[in-house]
């Protein structure tokens, strides 16, 4: 071992590493994001679920046992309704992920002692479920005695157990439910913007671009060409996942398969216009990919995918809106598991629709069928 | 058609390219002549393919006006690229594809018919000798294949203007020679060449040459003409030590480069008085045993002559 040659070696190495900005920034971007976003994204005590209440009973009592559930601080009575039918709409089209019902005959069922309250739960995250059982099983003795109502003064407190919880989409709670549409978004984020990403640069790399945009070829020609087999490719990953979801876990589609299948869509078309933008900036295969995964690690962790959405701070809740796959989440969960169909999911349309025309348009803006 | 313009491809004035403070390409004034092989000759970094580049569309130039086939440059490049062949420095095919799908893919992207391209194809494959190699990957075939192929692939459309930068800076004599053949051929036909080269034996083949240095054009003409203008200044010097020879011949005044070529010296002169006189009585005053004679310039002596009068002028190189 010669320290004199060993050190040309490491100098070298740090000369190279100064000089290639992107390896710079992941040294320090690599762990402050995952720090940060981990710290922030991991969080199973969800707080602020947004919730549909339909009081029927409408009593001071009732009023007091919503005040008592909001109180804990898990549900954020967002929406309200008059009957459960209602709050049942609102759950399959995504708006809330939990009903209250307290039904009109509410103070005579707490004075009997039997369920009084139910709350209803969108069981596609297993999260989230927990969270109602949990708040179902809230002792809610702490009910203030100086409420006037009927059953004033007799032992009618609403006592634990008096509250009903009912779990649609996924009762028997298997994650796989849960995870597998999820999953087709993972996939199709990963391949299709790492995919189309490198397959550009690589002919940058190898000189091919500079014969390709000497000929008559024209930009969009050779952008949408370039494209086209990977959104081929991203439908038969989505394909792939299905079948094998449906075969071995049992996952249900319970909304229309063309509903699925356009969601996937939607999200390969906003993937493969991130993957050319990334294309346009990077300089080599491995800077594609580099960038490739600046995109990935947030989609993961923030997206609602591995950890529930409404655990997360604000903050953290706008920088997951701007990703694809938050809002594809959203799409497929509906659809598949609750069977809402893509025109009444219709803002999480909008929302690719919109990512797709901008990173198309900073895409065309940037590309230039020019050397210089 | 028949206006004495139009007897020239390329039409350049003034053509300059800046990347930040550095000259590429420095008001460079062109006339290529329609069939004819034109030869760009001038060392690596003198701004050859940046100057082809921007003569085919593909670099917007900072300054200057280009006329190419009668199209105004870069704004008429879009229509230029349909009439043009552009053969890049590096193999730019795909080397994974094989000889065949390699120029299929750039006859649809030359928009030829589905059933012309097969009969354009299958001529070239002929011609270019790829009778055996049709399935084989590009990218396993040795360098003068592959030059072979992207010539043929450049031509597929018979294009009115080739543009070869460096096509045989990495092949074998031989394949250079038929390569050369290929070029003539195509010429023959009414193809305007505009080729671009370090090696001089290239640049003497060609209808006319331009010699770049530093971005800067500093000569024009037929390797005839070019090569008469030097007459009288090339001698050659018999030395019994020519390396001392050499050592002393460069400090005399006049002397503009001495190359030893075995144990002869080749000494190029500025154009004042009788050089050989000169050079004879330097040797002699130093004790050297030598006979001086006369010599045919060549373009290298054309080469060396036109770069090194320019590094007395420091004003005029690149940043």
């Amino acid at each position: 071992m010669n320290l004199r040659r060993l050190f040309a070696i490491v100098q070298k190495e740090l000369r190279q590493m100064r000089r290639d900005r992107i390896t710079l920034a992941m040294i320090v971007g690599i762990p402050v994001m995952q720090l940060v976003l981990f710290g922030y994204a991991i969080n199973l005590n969800l707080r602020g679920l947004e919730t549909g209440v339909a009081d029927q009973a409408n009593t001071a009592g009732s009023r007091a046992v919503v005040m008592d559930m909001v109180a804990t601080g898990v549900i954020d009575p967002t929406y309200s309704a008059t009957t459960p039918q209602e709050l049942m709409e609102q759950l399959r089209r995504g708006e809330t992920s939990i009903g209250v019902v307290i039904p009109p005959d509410f103070e005579r069922r707490r004075f009997e002692g039997r369920e009084a309250v139910q709350v209803l739960v969108d069981g596609s995250d297993t999260v989230v479920q927990s969270a109602a059982v949990q708040l179902a099983q809230l002792s809610l003795s702490t009910t203030p005695t100086t409420n006037l109502g009927p059953a004033r003064g007799g032992t009618g407190q609403v006592a634990a157990g008096q509250i009903g919880v009912v779990s649609f989409y996924n009762p028997e709670r298997r994650s796989a439910v849960n995870i597998v549409p999820g999953l087709i978004g993972i996939i199709l984020t990963m391949t299709m913007v790492m995919f189309t990403g490198v397959a550009i640069v690589r002919e940058r790399e190898r000189g091919n671009m500079e014969l390709l945009i000497a000929t008559p070829l024209s930009s969009s020609e050779l952008m949408i060409g370039k494209v086209l087999p990977y959104a081929g490719i991203g439908l038969i990953q989505t394909t792939l996942v299905i079948v094998l979801g449906v075969w071995l876990f049992d996952v249900p589609i319970r909304g229309s398969l063309l509903d699925v299948y356009l969601a996937a869509v939607l999200l390969i078309v906003a993937n493969l216009t991130l993957g050319l933008l990334i294309s346009t900036k990077a300089q080599s295969q491995f800077q594609a990919m580099q960038m490739t995964f600046f995109v990935f690690l947030p989609s993961i962790l923030l997206s609602g995918f591995m950890f529930p959405f409404a655990g997360m701070p604000k903050v953290v809740q706008w920088l997951a809106e701007v990703l694809p796959l938050t809002h594809f989440l959203r799409l497929i969960r509906g659809v598949m598991l609750r069977g809402a169909s893509l025109v009444e999911l219709w803002p999480e349309v909008l929302a690719l629709l919109a990512f797709i025309t901008v990173m198309m348009t900073a895409t065309i803006l940037r590309f230039r069928k020019r050397l210089d | 058609m028949n206006a004495g313009a139009d007897d020239l491809a390329i039409r350049a004035r003034g053509l300059t390219k800046r990347f930040g403070s550095l000259v590429a390409v420095d008001h460079v004034d062109l006339s290529v002549p329609r069939a004819n092989v034109y030869g760009f000759l001038g060392p690596n970094g003198s701004g050859k393919t940046t100057t082809i580049r921007m003569l085919c569309g593909l670099l917007t130039p900072s300054e200057g006006d280009v006329e190419v086939l009668g199209l105004r440059i870069p704004e008429q490049a879009e229509e230029l690229r349909k009439r043009i062949g552009y053969m890049t420095q590096k193999f730019s095919l795909f080397e994974d594809l094989t000889v065949r799908e390699n120029l299929e893919f750039l006859a649809a992207v030359q928009d030829i018919p589905r059933v012309q391209a097969a009969k354009r194809i299958d001529e070239l494959v002929v011609q270019y000798h790829f009778e055996d190699r049709q399935k084989q990957l590009a990218g396993t075939m040795s360098g003068g294949q592959k030059q072979r192929l992207a010539l043929a692939g450049a031509v597929i459309q018979n294009p009115e203007l080739l543009f070869l930068d460096e096509p045989t800076s990495a092949v074998d004599p031989e394949s250079r020679r038929d390569f050369w053949e290929k070029l003539f051929d195509l010429a023959d036909a009414g193809t305007t060449i505009l080729v671009s080269t370090h090696y001089m034996d290239e640049a003497e083949r060609c209808h006319r040459i331009a010699i770049l240095d530093r971005g800067v054009l500093v000569a024009d003409g037929t390797p005839d003409e070019l090569t008469r203008a030097l007459a009288g200044r090339t001698v050659e010097v018999l030395a019994a030590q020519p390396r001392r020879a050499q050592q002393m011949l460069v400090k005399v005044p006049g002397v503009l480069s001495v190359a030893q070529i075995g144990n002869t010296l080749r000494v190029l002169n500025e154009s004042n008085g009788d050089a050989a006189a000169r050079l004879e009585k330097a040797l002699a005053d130093a004790g050297l045993e030598a006979t001086v004679s006369a010599a045919h310039p060549n373009l290298e002596d054309v080469f060396v002559s036109s770069t090194r009068g320019r590094v007395d002028k420091p004003q005029e190189r690149a940043a």
